[in-house]
């Protein structure tokens, strides 16, 4: 590597006058240690006491043990799944298909942009509320609107088995426009020429999505399907202000009995999910980040 | 497509988009109007009578114009905030794309794992409470610096990367130290990314419910979504002043989105399109 600079006098001079100081990592360094690398690796020990915040007694794997076997404590792990599963698939396919919608010749194209990104910027905790009104059995738009059609709409929000994917629901429309400005970018990266020889050999549109726009907007997809997960796996702020973990204990996620539990004060069961949900995000994410960028270069 | 065709599929996107994205903050709108009775029934209708003026007093001044604090401190929190993750993060991007060292492949670990793994919330707040910074403005900056690190250097190096290094070369040849070179040549150059830093961090500060949720209890340090939580329960027979409130808080992302669209698109969708 070609570098140009005085010859150092000690090594102490040499890393303050290097023209890329090593030093300009610090700041960032430090607080990124301090605020955040720290408490994560404190995490892994508190997480094996109960703990006051003033004093930990060890237990040793008690508060795992018991995450694991209170069924409403491991609800929280499996809600985290399906709502991270659910709203990523939903985000990658309507993302998709707005997005080759928005790329297309239409009229109005940079206002039907706009208006699918505009909720990506809203406050999550208002949209929310909004939702959790417009849900409303037998008050709330949703299902006024459905009974103009003759459908009688469920209760979204109150019954067990719709709560979750209610609110899983809330989130893609919240989500999707992220989506699809990430695919809008993806297809417009891809030379216009395939399209044209693909039409003189005769292909339809049809035909052009599968074999040209899918495997080319691959890399979106990636994009798509890592954020979303992230996302949806670490959620929080939405399925609390619409439903608090209820009915029962049914839309908990493992970020809401982090904070349950911490509110309870049960520090060391708290940090304990705090490291379950680490774990659960790292072993989902890195491997599949892996997979995705190997076959991306095999392409 | 044939030129009916092209019009009857675009006014059908219009109505559906409006239906399905529009309605939502029409809906705020409305209820931001109403009276108290009338917002109580929480239906999709046009305000019989309009309470504009006495919603919006109301809700400022409600608990002690907790609104006109929480604006403040959220301010104060998003513009602090974005400068140190804006001037750090630059700095940590240039020297980590510049100067690759056998430290590097460690700093990108450690890099990545700030964008994946999920903060460790209660050893945190042991963590502020030791050092003294637990319900402190300061203490929460440096908490939204440390979580938004990782997203603003990913974007510095990529965007340093194509920035010749002969221009480094010159200066240097020209006598200018490090920080006059970072400074001076580096960061003017790098206008277009910090744009887009400033725009998708602000707004995800501003946004950020959980971490002020944890880190900065009180009524003091209340921020703008925080004030919506508390409001909740205390508006949950006056819907009118809980939707204002949403509506005010709406209007910063909005000015945003409309003045810099752009970045934030950029932003958002950098290192996404690699292929």
């Amino acid at each position: 590597m070609k570098r140009i600079e005085a010859t150092p006098k000690t090594p102490f001079k040499h890393w303050m006058a290097s023209s890329y100081p090593v030093w300009f990592f610090l700041p960032a360094g430090i607080i990124f240690f301090v605020f955040f690398l720290f408490p994560t690796i404190a995490s892994l020990f508190f997480s094996l006491t109960r703990w006051t915040l003033f004093d930990a007694v060890f237990i040793g794997l008690d508060n795992y043990s018991q995450f694991f076997k209170e069924p409403f404590l491991f609800q929280g792990l499996r809600n985290s799944l399906i709502y991270g599963v659910v709203t990523s698939g939903l985000k990658v396919v309507l993302g998709m298909m707005l997005g080759v919608f928005l790329t297309s010749q239409i009229v109005a194209r940079d206002y039907l942009r706009s208006v699918v990104f505009f909720p990506v910027l809203v406050s999550t905790v208002g949209v929310g509320i909004t939702f959790t009104a417009l849900m409303h059995p037998t008050q709330g738009f949703i299902n006024e609107a459905l009974e103009l059609f003759g459908v009688k709409g469920p209760a979204w929000l109150t019954n067990p088995r719709f709560a979750l994917l209610s609110v899983a629901l809330v989130d893609v429309w919240k989500g999707v426009g992220l989506a699809t400005v990430i695919y809008i970018a993806g297809i417009n990266a891809i030379p216009i020429e395939y399209y044209e020889a693909s039409e003189i050999d005769g292909a339809n549109s049809v035909q052009q999505f599968w074999n040209i726009t899918l495997p080319l907007a691959r890399p979106a997809t990636f994009t798509v399907i890592i954020l979303s997960l992230i996302g949806g796996l670490r959620s929080f702020d939405l399925i609390w202000s619409m439903t608090r973990g209820g009915p029962g204990f049914t839309t908990d996620v493992i970020a809401s009995v982090i904070y349950k539990q911490y509110q309870a004060g049960f520090y060391g069961l708290s940090t304990a999910g705090n490291v379950v949900l680490i774990v659960l995000v790292a072993a989902i994410i890195v491997p599949l980040s892996a997979f995705l960028n190997k076959r991306e270069v095999e392409l | 497509m044939s030129t009916a065709r092209k019009y009857l599929i675009s006014g059908l996107a219009i109505l559906i988009s409006s239906v399905v994205f529009l309605v939502p903050f029409t809906f705020i709108l409305f209820m931001a109007l109403k009276d108290r009775k009338e917002a109580s029934l929480r239906g999709f209708t046009l305000p019989t009578t309009y309470h504009f003026w006495d919603n919006l007093v109301d809700v400022i001044q409600t608990r002690n114009y907790m609104l006109l604090t929480a604006f403040l401190n959220s301010v104060v929190l998003t513009v602090t905030s974005v400068t140190l993750l804006v001037i750090l993060g630059a700095m940590a991007g240039y020297v980590l794309q510049r100067h690759p060292s056998k430290w590097t492949g460690l700093v990108n670990f450690f890099v990545l794992s700030g964008l994946i793994i999920p903060p460790a919330v209660v050893p945190t707040i042991w963590l502020l409470q030791g050092i003294g910074m637990f319900k402190t403005m300061s203490g929460m900056i440096f908490i939204e610096v440390a979580y938004g690190l990782s997203f603003s250097v990913l974007l510095f190096r990529a965007f340093v990367a194509t920035i010749p290094r002969e221009l480094d070369e010159a200066a240097i040849i020209d006598g200018a130290g490090p920080l006059r070179l970072f400074f001076e040549i580096i960061l003017p150059l790098l206008k277009p990314v910090v744009s887009a830093v400033i725009v998708v961090q602000s707004v995800a500060i501003f946004n950020d419910f959980t971490n002020p949720l944890y880190y900065l209890p009180g009524n003091k340090n209340v921020t703008v979504q925080l004030t919506l939580y508390n409001f909740q329960s205390q508006f949950s027979t006056s819907y009118n002043l809980l939707f204002m409130n949403i509506l005010l808080i709406t209007i910063p992302p909005l000015v945003i989105f409309l003045f810099f669209q752009r970045q934030i698109v950029a932003g958002l969708t950098a290192g996404a399109v690699k292929g």
